[in-house]
């Protein structure tokens, strides 16, 4: 009966969503503090310029404003988490429209931006570069003239306006030969806005001690200390930050947006600032999925075994290196797919150009090459006349294979993913399919993946108080997808205690482990582990005094659900969490903490297997997979893509919480189906002309089909929290593939370019060019 | 350029201070601290700043706080007492179709009211009564099967 499971893999109502439903749940907007002054920034209307001077005059006059900052107050450091090519705040140059050049902090919200836009700068235009292709050009204008000089966390070949350059290469290319079928095309994705839905902000204090505390909402306070710390010239121990509840981020808030800006604005008024972008800000200046221009290459032989594959990718970055370098990387790590391939070669450039920086969004460059790869597949199975789904079993890379590059792959519930998704959608029968009207065409679509989970460092604290009651302090933000639970659900299992014993401290840089950040889908995958190792610890010293109060060895100990801790065997035998932390507290051995820590350290690329150059992680995580099919209908008459149902199962190893699972794998899919159908950033000349809810769609209720079918396949991790690897992001990579599929089947049209717009789907269709 | 206004907001009189261009959703965040109510988009799209005016679900951000005298404003706040938001509240919870959080104040709004006008609606209608109010994190799927739950226990 001890080994009944309390809280892992039941889906539980989350701790966070009682205030959230009620409207209590406080997010950076919601914050006010005692003489708390409102930030403004005013942004660039050119592209590309060098600033000549400032003239703050009428901005101070406003009535209101306490200070006034432009690039002059702001020294000459810089931030990135691969490149260090970025100030706070435009210094010298501008670099893409809408680039913040000067902030305001004034005692309203009207008065600050009134003054913001009263600050006159005065520019020398330079040419803008707006296509990648440009930015290689010989005379090309030079965006970043010190790149060579800044600090680089890892060999990236840097020069003129390429920001870096990754390849990866394994096998013999001899292997082309032995393919008795080649497919091959230039393939497009657009750049997509993350829209959470909550816009980013922070709000710094300053305090007494002269020390600053920022709230903002973000994916790691860790990352808003070192971003912010590196941007402002700041010791990381100057710099205390916390956060509120997270109106979710995609990514968008995993580096910094306004925060060095609002420090550095707190800093010089001596007040609290709050500065909450406009939803136009929040388009215009974060960042955005990368658009990917792509060439690849497919071979198989004619009994349907896949052989070679090469990639080649041309990147635009956008301003700022930003996360680019490692979308880049692992784009092309991923762009094999879940398959065997004798040869495999993958190369990109990543180069900038003058539009705000593109960065770090759910699938992290996974999307875009398997727009590519996933319909390559489908191309060979329709050349050979092979079921799509079956030519992929017959490749796919299985438990104890190595990825492309080498690392080893420990679970792989592929096989499963694929079985179920053909037996629940009907795969077989799916040439009899009907479609709702004359005119239009129906068909399923299909598609695998894989992504991984892991990286970096992340720590765990837990700790037991007076009362037996246990405080998890892990440092990981909840941005709404359900770590909180998930950790307490860990926590709980692991000391086999009812889940609401448990309750999660808020991630604090100054009290919480680190955790390098909510990304890379890992935090139910590495914090958990880190958790499970903590509780451990904790049973440990449990233990120990259990042993000494009931007079026996520890080893014959077991904990007991409910939080005690007993003698096997003899039920009467037994003494409570409570009983033994007061003992700790006020007697012996002091108050009972479990800690652990670690860097993810599995190795991404195995050089005896592969020869990887700018490869920017060393060490990358473990892989969770994933199959996907798309049932749709187009409509010939006006080439609109309906889709009517899907269904996605993803292996997470083990879902701790399956209902969390499942909104992942919802939310994923939806997210994907507007990066499919109709979501693209749009720019006229350099202003991005798109950046409302009005003009730039979102999928509402309406725009997604009811029957999104998440299907839940375990295949345990070895070394994961109870076998569980990350979801966050599989959901979203192969629905554009699968949807392009599912065209293809319907109308024979492939389409090689993002997003699948009518216009597109209809021009395929009456055989002109897209 | 701005004066004073008499707003009754969640069944009481508030005195606040609104210019002629200050909106409702201004207003009841910044001055009452009403902060159930998001602002999104602040152009009337999202749906995360819904509140009842006059008991009909309106855009705060696209409201005059001045055009708002005398009507009867009710926030997410001011309907902790009503059994059919709690009910909603539940089965929100219940059915996990909460991520962020961000839009659900706006949403069960807007449930509530769908509900109002139609106890029994099946998800078709629930998808259309709802699609004024963004969620970028769920797909929708639960959010349906929450309403739908709500509307079972309700009905009879």
């Amino acid at each position: 009966m001890n080994d009944l499971p309390q809280a892992v893999g039941a889906g539980l109502r989350r701790i966070d969503v009682r205030e959230k439903v009620e409207g209590r749940a406080q997010y950076i907007a919601d914050l006010y503090r005692p003489g708390m002054l409102h930030g403004a920034i005013l942004g660039s209307p050119h592209a590309h310029a060098r600033i000549k001077s400032y003239d703050i005059r009428e901005a101070l006059a406003v009535p209101g404003v306490q200070c006034v900052l432009t690039g002059d107050e702001f020294g000459d450091h810089r931030m990135g988490a691969f490149i260090k090519d970025e100030h706070a705040i435009a210094k010298g140059k501008v670099r893409y429209v809408g680039e913040p050049v000067a902030a305001v902090a004034a005692e309203t919200e009207a008065a600050a931006r009134l003054a913001a836009r009263l600050v006159t700068v005065e520019y020398e235009e330079l040419p803008a570069i707006l296509e990648p292709e440009d930015a290689l050009r010989a005379d090309a204008a030079i965006i970043h003239e010190e790149l060579q000089a800044y600090f680089k966390v890892f060999d990236a070949g840097s020069h003129a306006n390429v920001c870096s350059r990754t390849s990866l290469v394994q096998g013999d290319a001899a292997a082309w030969a032995a393919c008795d079928v080649v497919v091959e095309g230039d393939f497009t994705t657009r750049p997509q806005a993350h829209v959470s839905l909550e816009p980013c902000g922070a709000l710094a204090e300053p305090e007494a001690s002269g020390r600053v505390t920022v709230w903002s909402a973000n994916q790691s306070v860790f990352r808003v200390q070192a971003n912010v710390c590196e941007s402002l010239g700041l010791p990381m121990s100057q710099l205390r930050c916390v956060t509120p509840r997270v109106g979710a981020g995609f990514g968008n808030k995993m580096e910094a947006h306004v925060q060095p800006i609002v420090v550095k604005l707190a800093m010089a008024s001596g007040r609290p600032v709050k500065l909450i972008l406009t939803r136009e800000e929040d388009f215009e200046i974060v960042r955005a999925r990368h658009p990917f221009k792509l060439r690849a290459k497919t071979g198989a032989k004619r009994d349907g075994t896949l052989v070679a594959r090469e990639v080649e990718v041309l990147l635009d970055g956008g301003a700022y290196a930003d996360d680019s370098p490692g979308v880049l990387g692992y784009s092309l790590l991923m762009s094999s797919g879940p398959y065997r391939f004798q040869y495999m070669k993958a190369a990109g450039t990543l180069v900038y150009t003058n539009k705000l920086r593109f960065g770090a969004f759910r699938g992290f460059g996974n999307p875009q090459v398997s727009f590519a790869g996933e319909q390559q597949i489908d191309e060979i199975a329709g050349k050979l006349g092979i079921d799509p789904l079956a030519l992929r079993e017959k490749s796919m890379l299985r438990a104890g294979d190595r990825w492309f590059g080498g690392a080893k792959i420990g679970s792989n519930g592929l096989a499963e993913c694929i079985d179920r998704v053909r037996k629940a959608s009907g795969w077989k029968g799916r040439g009899s399919l009907k479609a709702s009207a004359p005119g239009r065409k129906r068909a399923l679509g299909a598609a695998c993946t894989a992504h991984i989970s892991g990286l970096l460092a992340t720590g765990a604290i837990v700790r037991v108080l007076e009362d037996g009651s246990i405080v998890l302090n892990t440092g990981a933000v909840d941005i709404g997808q359900g770590s909180d639970m998930a950790l307490s659900q860990i926590c709980a299992e692991s000391l086999k205690v009812p889940v609401d014993r448990v309750r999660l401290a808020s991630p604090d840089t100054d009290g919480s482990p680190y955790n390098w950040g909510t990304t890379a889908s890992r935090v139910t995958y590495t914090t958990g582990r880190a958790v499970v190792a903590a509780a451990g610890e904790v049973e440990r010293q449990i233990k120990a005094h259990a042993a000494e109060i009931l007079e026996c060895d520890a080893i014959d100990l077991e904990l007991r659900p409910g939080g005690q801790v007993g003698i096997v065997g003899v039920p009467e035998k037994a003494v409570s969490f409570h009983q033994i932390s007061a003992r700790a507290h006020w007697a012996k051995g002091g108050p009972i903490v479990g800690t652990n820590s670690f860097v993810y350290d599995g190795p991404s690329v195995d050089p005896k297997r592969a020869v990887g150059i700018g490869v920017p992680f060393p060490q990358i995580g473990v892989f969770a997979f994933g199959a996907l099919v798309i049932d749709a209908e187009v409509d010939e008459a006006t080439g609109k893509v309906e889709v009517l149902r899907a269904w996605s199962a993803v292996d997470v190893g083990r879902a701790i919480n399956p209902v969390s699972v499942e909104g992942q794998v919802e939310g994923a899919f939806v997210q994907g189906l507007g990066l499919a159908l109709n979501e693209e950033m749009v720019w006229d000349g350099a202003r991005l002309v798109n950046p409302s809810l009005m003009d730039y769609k979102v999928p509402t209720s309406l725009d997604v089909p009811y029957e999104i079918n998440a299907i839940i396949v375990e295949a345990p991790e070895p070394d994961g929290p109870f076998g569980a690897k990350g979801v966050g992001e599989i959901g979203i990579n192969v629905v554009p593939a699968a949807i392009a599929n599912a065209i293809a089947a319907a109308s024979g049209v492939r389409l090689n370019h993002l997003p699948l717009t009518p216009e597109r789907v209809l021009r395929a269709i009456l055989g002109e060019a897209g | 350029m701005s004066g004073f206004l008499s707003l009754a907001v969640n069944g009481q009189l508030k005195e606040v201070r609104a210019g002629l261009t200050d909106t409702l959703l201004t207003v009841l965040r910044d001055q009452l601290l009403l902060t159930a109510a998001k602002r999104g988009c602040n152009q009337g799209v999202c749906g995360a700043c819904t509140v009842l005016v006059d008991g009909r679900p309106q855009r705060a951000c696209l409201s005059l706080a001045a055009n708002c005298e005398g009507a009867e404003i009710t926030t997410l706040e001011g309907l902790r007492a009503n059994k059919a938001v709690v009910r909603l509240q539940q089965a929100f919870e219940a059915t996990g179709a909460v991520q962020c959080g961000f839009c659900t104040p706006g949403l069960i709004i807007s449930a509530h009211w769908l509900l109002s006008q139609n106890a029994k609606p099946d998800a078709d209608a629930i998808r259309a009564g709802l699609c004024g109010n963004l969620c970028r994190c769920t797909g929708y799927r639960k959010i349906v099967d929450a309403v739908t739950a709500a509307a079972a226990e309700t009905a009879p």
